[in-house]
């Protein structure tokens, strides 16, 4: 993609910087703020996972930099530097130009992503000619066959000629991977790519992504709300709860070093298989807020078992520790105290002492 | 909770409870090779039969009172088609279930009704099994006035039971739709609940839900089965939370059971080569472990279970698949611990663990007599 000339690229080489990014929604029963002030910044060839819950602003944030949350009913704030370009502000053109080519996105759910009525390898040439118009419809057909091995789909060329249904859930997925990989974006957003699928199936297209991202140097924004997943490839991490980023850190940072009590909770809520069984989980009581009326201050106050007065003022998102400045986090409570507070039995959790009832 | 031992059918229960004329030592359920065929029909004016879907295999399992059974394997492996034979969802092609000694295989919508009183099934998605024109207290209603509950106590039983679920009196004249995933699936556990059950069948319950509320709503089970004394049968297919509610579990494959083992065995000790790629599949969501840890892929995908392979249906995928995997169907041999398996080339077990194994009753009736060999 060339670079727009009257914008120059952004400073510090970020390939996507999001700053303060709101979307809200008029309903008829008031504003929905889903995504209430987002800041993060992505470097070329790396894995970001945004987590969280239902409801937590991570698959609008992901579709807002597609331009695909515009509608009527919508509004946005801040900016989303990508390329040199705003992608909130750019007009439906420019976006045309940056989706599929710059920035390319895979979907939770295969079958609903793909058109029924036509054949998958007549997709994959449309996808490609329509940012390369210099490419022949022969040549197209060539590429698709390559993607499609790549991804690992056995007898490629003869599978262009089935139609979706004919493949199962995880050659569908790889099919998108394909698809969006067809232009050699620099970004490739994937939204639950692997929360449909079974986990042996699952295992074989995270070790595609992976590999994909070695071959291409292409960044990866992660969209999940599986923890294991995030372990498995990522190499840093936004929480975000209730439209906010509440925590951003390392892998390892959000692992082993969480500042956010709502991070301890997610972390407490897994099951794993290779813990002993517990009695009780240390499960985050209550809730999330409804948006249309969020609490005030801290989002998660209502349900933080460590709440006080202050959390009615809402946290700035920042580096809080010394030793660590790009781990960033939204909570007041002091970092030294914190040590101690998400320790439930021998690991980290929310303690339920005062729990909430929802 | 009882821990698993002994082996598989015969085992002794727990000194069995109230109201069952059933023999001490009769296990809660008992189910026999048990098959659930779907017939593929073809043709618009004759209705001929093209062959079957082989959902559920010749499987045989016994449930103890206060247990929780977990069942896992992969979309399409039998396990909600398994559970739903149990509550005579769905019809058995051949075998028998037995619950607290009595056949309920054929029964009748008449016979039923009684143990459907003690059977109750959570299902996976609360939105789509609660009626959505009836509110809280007319759906828990129902099973109350089977239960045989004067009307007149019908309120103060539904303030308990959503008192047990952790509802509130509040909640008692919404509707389905007003409530979060997490809630209505407490209320489809209220109302299973009000029927007073002995087992409850669990398909997929917190699938559908966020995890932090998944984890209150695995708590609340156990909390129930502490204070009701309850079994479960648990359909999931998330290993992680299987662990954490089992006390035994069994691994399916399309359509066969492959792996019965108490739950923490099969963790540490996974015979067949399918539980270990299971297992092997799930991220552990600890980045150094997860570093550290030596990951066996499987290739492929499952088979088509209307043609599912000969001899172990797992060896078109299996890395230590030989010969007689593709010739010889396998049969459950047991190790000790209750732990059995059904593979040619076990995993995880030492010569003379296999030499002390036996045939299980358990096995298929179509598997052969070969030993496993390491």
């Amino acid at each position: 993609m060339s670079v727009d000339a009257r914008t120059p690229p952004t400073d510090g080489g970020h390939l996507l910087e999001v700053e303060g990014l709101k979307v809200s929604f008029r309903t008829e029963d008031g504003v929905v703020r889903a995504v209430d002030g987002v800041s993060f910044a992505i470097e070329p060839g790396e894995v970001v996972a945004i987590v969280g819950e239902s409801g937590s602003g991570k698959s609008v944030t992901a579709m807002t930099l597609m331009g695909l949350t515009r509608s009527p009913n919508a509004s946005f704030e801040g900016r989303a530097m990508f390329d040199g370009r705003d992608l909130v502000s750019a007009t439906d053109d420019q976006l045309r130009k940056v989706r599929g080519a710059g920035i390319a996105m895979v979907f939770q759910d295969p079958m609903s992503s793909l058109d029924p009525v036509h054949r998958i390898g007549k997709q994959i040439v449309e996808q490609i000619r329509v940012h390369d118009k210099s490419v022949s419809k022969a040549q197209a057909l060539d590429r698709a066959a390559e993607l499609m091995e790549r991804v690992g789909i056995p007898r490629a060329r003869e599978r262009l000629r089935s139609y979706p249904h004919e493949f199962s859930g995880g050659m569908r997925q790889r099919v998108m991977i394909a698809m969006a990989l067809s232009n050699q974006p620099k970004l490739l957003i994937a939204d639950e790519p692997t929360t449909a699928l079974d986990v042996t199936i699952q295992a074989q297209i995270l070790d595609e992504l992976r590999q994909l991202r070695g071959e291409t140097g292409a960044a990866i924004i992660l969209v999940t709300h599986d923890l294991g997943v995030v372990a498995d490839i990522a190499d840093r991490i936004v929480v975000m709860y209730a439209g906010r980023v509440v925590e951003q850190g390392t892998l390892d940072e959000i692992f082993y070093d969480p500042q956010h009590p709502y991070t301890w909770g997610l972390l407490g809520s897994i099951t794993r298989i290779d813990r002993d069984r517990s009695q009780r989980l240390p499960a985050i009581p209550g809730l999330p807020p409804s948006l249309l009326r969020p609490p005030e201050g801290c989002h998660f106050r209502p349900r933080c078992p460590h709440a006080f007065d202050r959390c009615t003022q809402v946290p700035e998102l920042k580096a809080r520790l010394a030793d660590a400045p790009d781990h960033l986090d939204r909570c007041w409570i002091e970092p030294e105290r914190k040590r101690s507070l998400r320790v439930v039995g021998d690991q980290i959790g929310l303690a339920s002492e005062q729990a909430v009832v929802s | 909770m009882s821990e698993g031992n002994g082996d598989l059918v015969s085992v002794a229960a727990g000194a069995s409870t109230d109201g069952s004329d059933a023999p001490e030592g009769t296990p809660l359920l008992a189910v026999d090779h048990l098959r659930v065929l779907f017939p593929i029909k073809a043709g618009t004016v004759v209705n001929r039969k093209v062959g079957y879907v082989h959902a559920v295999d010749d499987v045989s399992f016994a449930l103890r009172e206060g247990e929780t059974l977990g069942i896992v394997g992969e979309s399409g492996c039998g396990k909600t088609t398994l559970i739903r034979a149990l509550v005579r969802l769905v019809d058995a092609t051949d075998g028998t279930i037995q619950f607290r000694g009595t056949d309920i295989t054929h029964a009748n919508r008449k016979d039923l009704q009684p143990i459907r009183r003690e059977m109750q099934m959570v299902f996976q998605d609360p939105q789509a099994s609660l009626n959505p024109r009836k509110r809280v207290n007319q759906i828990i209603a129902t099973p109350l006035r089977i239960r045989g509950v004067p009307k007149d106590r019908f309120e103060t039983e539904t303030r308990g039971l959503l008192d047990k679920v952790g509802l509130h009196a509040e909640h008692l004249n919404r509707f389905p739709h007003e409530f979060s995933g997490g809630q209505r699936q407490r209320i489809g556990i209220a109302r299973a609940l009000a029927v007073e059950p002995k087992l409850i069948l669990l398909d997929e319950p917190v699938s559908a839900l966020d995890v932090s509320i998944q984890a209150q709503v695995i708590n609340l089970l156990d909390e129930l089965q502490d204070d009701l004394h309850l079994s479960y049968v648990f359909v999931a297919h998330d290993l992680g939370v299987v662990r954490h509610v089992s006390d035994r579990i069994i691994v399916m494959y399309l359509g066969k059971l492959v792996e019965i083992s108490p739950a923490e065995e099969l963790y540490t000790k996974p015979i067949h080569p399918y539980t270990s790629a299971l297992l092997g599949a799930i991220p552990i969501p600890d980045p150094n472990e997860n570093r550290a840890r030596e990951r066996r892929m499987v290739t492929g995908e499952p088979p088509n279970p209307i043609n599912p392979p000969t001899g172990c249906r797992f060896h078109t995928r299996c890395p230590f698949a030989t010969e007689i995997c593709k010739t010889a169907e396998p049969p459950l041999t047991e190790y000790a611990n209750g732990h059995l398996a059904a593979c040619h080339h076990p995993q995880h077990v030492t010569a003379s663990e296999v030499v002390n194994a036996v045939r299980s009753d358990a096995s298929p009736l179509t598997a052969g007599d070969d030993r496993p060999v390491t």
